[in-house]
């Protein structure tokens, strides 16, 4: 996939793409969306898929003794072959398909956690993590009785790798679980350092790649983690989907997360079998029109090709620094090294929520409030929250701009 | 350059940006008869109320800390300086009707009685247009709801 070359990234092609870009907007401003952090907009490919899988193939897989369900079946199973090449997985079945990332860190704190883990073993964890990673391991501990430990972070929004280093040195940790990006700093998570530690201390690491997996391309063997978890909605595919990459051996040494349909081999009152992975972790039936619409947006980002979004992101943060830090009496939350397009920030004149509906007014799309992530906020002292703008494939510079202003505009309002 | 945010000024009249900025009553008041805490999980917003009562039942004082967007900080503002003189049900009677006002802009039902205090609340009546932020012009009001009842907490979700 690296030696393709792909064509010139052209934004205002790719803008084209999304319907929901050239809806008319209230007050008839364009719409400026920079909430992708939160959920992304979905192009016209995956609306498609989605539409042509329910109009033409569409049925229960899995079970159906008949060519319809055939159909659905190739397509669902389709779907876990283009997310493992999206990986670079070792193996499809390594890739599990959950209801969107919290579910598969669920997953993984309920299989692993409860049906692997030891009592007085700890969970190592750090302050940047959305609720989504700190809250299945607090249900952890006090059910099993796990330590659960948390990283500092640096005021640069950095995570301070002496303390994860410290925090890994009496050999307990059995587990550690970072974000791969910060969803309110943006900071990108040194992971290959992070493995190795980890794994020098005998410890597995799972990488909440929610943010990361959307804007850079992601290798989990060159990356050496143990779980890896995305969500589709976020990756412009479509809500109630998500992935949980895991080692096969550990998948297949991992007790059940829910209990029912397709995820047995055999079953009598007295005792059920499991079914091999990945069934074994997909209970019911699947999210399959889903399935097919992460297929396509899979296959949408690939076409574009990873390493040309992340390119195109990069220039885009780098003139959203510049634009930012122009604007009087702005906070920007993180000054990591290596940070990707979410920009959370105080701004010295007004409440993030004011500010928000302020920017809705200017058609601006963002985010007010604590972002699933108050520890973090707590630890930067901002207990107001603050206000993100998070970038997508589509987001423009021109737009970058017009959000410095407004919130220039927006500070001698409330002056 | 001007005008992205003109027509915000219906929400954020002066008044509110006033008592936004200079909220009055804002201080925890010591020997207090009744306090509630206010809590708005969503946002965060979180005001703590204090209450001195009168022996015949009156509030003799009202005042509120906490922190908050202009909007819910103003509203407490507004509402400590309403509410004084009035008895618990009263007080109540008025925050179902302020209520009523923040989400549909208008309370055909108040009255003449309310006619004054409705005058000085109606600032917040643009908060209806905007419904993620009726909660935070009502979050002050389940406060007193919550004090006046002796509940302590409160919720605006």
């Amino acid at each position: 996939m690296d030696g393709v070359t792909s064509a010139p990234f052209d934004v205002a092609r790719i803008r084209q793409d999304f319907p929901i870009l050239s809806q008319p907007q209230a007050r008839g401003r364009p719409l400026v969306f920079l909430d992708s952090g939160a959920s992304a907009q979905k192009p016209r490919a995956v609306i498609d898929a989605m539409v042509r899988c329910m109009e033409t193939a569409y049925a229960n897989v899995h079970r159906g003794a008949y060519r319809l369900s055939e159909l659905a079946t190739d397509s669902y199973e389709a779907a876990r072959t283009a997310t493992a090449r999206f990986l670079n997985a070792a193996d499809t079945r390594e890739i599990v398909f959950t209801k969107n990332s919290t579910e598969a860190m669920n997953l993984v704190a309920h299989s692993w956690g409860r049906g692997v883990m030891k009592p007085g073993q700890a969970v190592l964890i750090s302050e940047l993590e959305h609720h989504a990673n700190i809250v299945p391991w607090q249900m952890l501990r006090d059910d099993k009785g796990i330590e659960l430990r948390v990283c500092r972070v640096t005021d640069a929004g950095e995570l301070d790798m002496d303390d994860l280093e410290r925090k890994l040195a009496d050999g307990k940790v059995g587990l550690v679980a970072v974000a791969h990006m910060s969803n309110v700093l943006g900071t990108v998570t040194p992971v290959e350092r992070i493995v190795a530690l980890a794994h020098a201390h005998g410890a597995k690491v799972l990488f909440d790649g929610s943010q990361a997996a959307v804007h850079r391309r992601v290798d989990v063997q060159a990356i050496g983690c143990d779980f890896y978890c995305f969500t589709g909605h976020k990756l412009y595919g479509p809500t109630g989907i998500g992935v949980l990459w895991a080692r096969l051996e550990l998948l297949d040494r991992m007790p059940p997360f829910l209990g029912g349909g397709d995820m047995i081999s055999a079953v009598t009152f007295e005792k059920s079998e499991w079914a091999a992975v990945p069934a074994k972790f997909e209970a019911g039936t699947p999210p399959i029109i889903e399935a097919v619409g992460l297929h396509a947006a899979i296959d949408y980002v690939t076409a574009i090709g990873m390493p040309a979004i992340e390119a195109h992101e990069r220039s885009l943060v780098d003139h959203a620094m510049g634009a930012l830090s122009e604007v009087p009496g702005l906070t920007l939350l993180g000054h990591a090294q290596d940070r990707g397009g979410v920009f959370a920030f105080a701004l010295d004149a007004a409440h993030p929520h004011d500010l928000a509906t302020l920017l809705d007014r200017a058609g601006i799309a963002v985010r007010a409030g604590r972002h699933c992530a108050e520890p973090l906020h707590a630890r930067f002292g901002l207990d107001n929250g603050t206000t993100r703008a998070s970038f997508g494939l589509y987001t423009t510079k021109e737009e970058v701009d017009l959000l410095a202003r407004a919130l220039t505009e927006a500070r001698e309002f409330f002056k | 350059m001007s005008g992205l945010f003109d027509d915000l000024r219906d929400l954020y009249q002066e008044v509110i940006l006033d008592h936004g900025r200079k909220p009055r009553n804002f201080r925890r008041l010591e020997n207090a008869d009744a306090t509630a805490r206010g809590d708005n999980p969503m946002c965060g917003d979180r005001i703590e109320l204090f209450l001195k009562m009168t022996p015949d039942h009156h509030i003799a004082e009202a005042a509120f800390q906490g922190r908050g967007c202009a909007i819910s900080t103003a509203s407490a503002s507004l509402m400590t300086e309403v509410v004084k003189g009035k008895t618990a049900d009263e007080a109540k009677d008025l925050g179902a009707k302020f209520r009523e006002l923040a989400m549909t802009g208008a309370c055909p039902d108040c009255g003449a009685a309310l006619q004054d205090d409705m005058e000085r609340l109606a600032p917040l009546s643009g908060v209806h247009e905007f419904p993620s932020r009726v909660k935070c012009a009502t979050l002050a009001w389940h406060t007193l709801n919550a004090a006046l009842d002796g509940t302590k907490e409160a919720s605006s979700e």
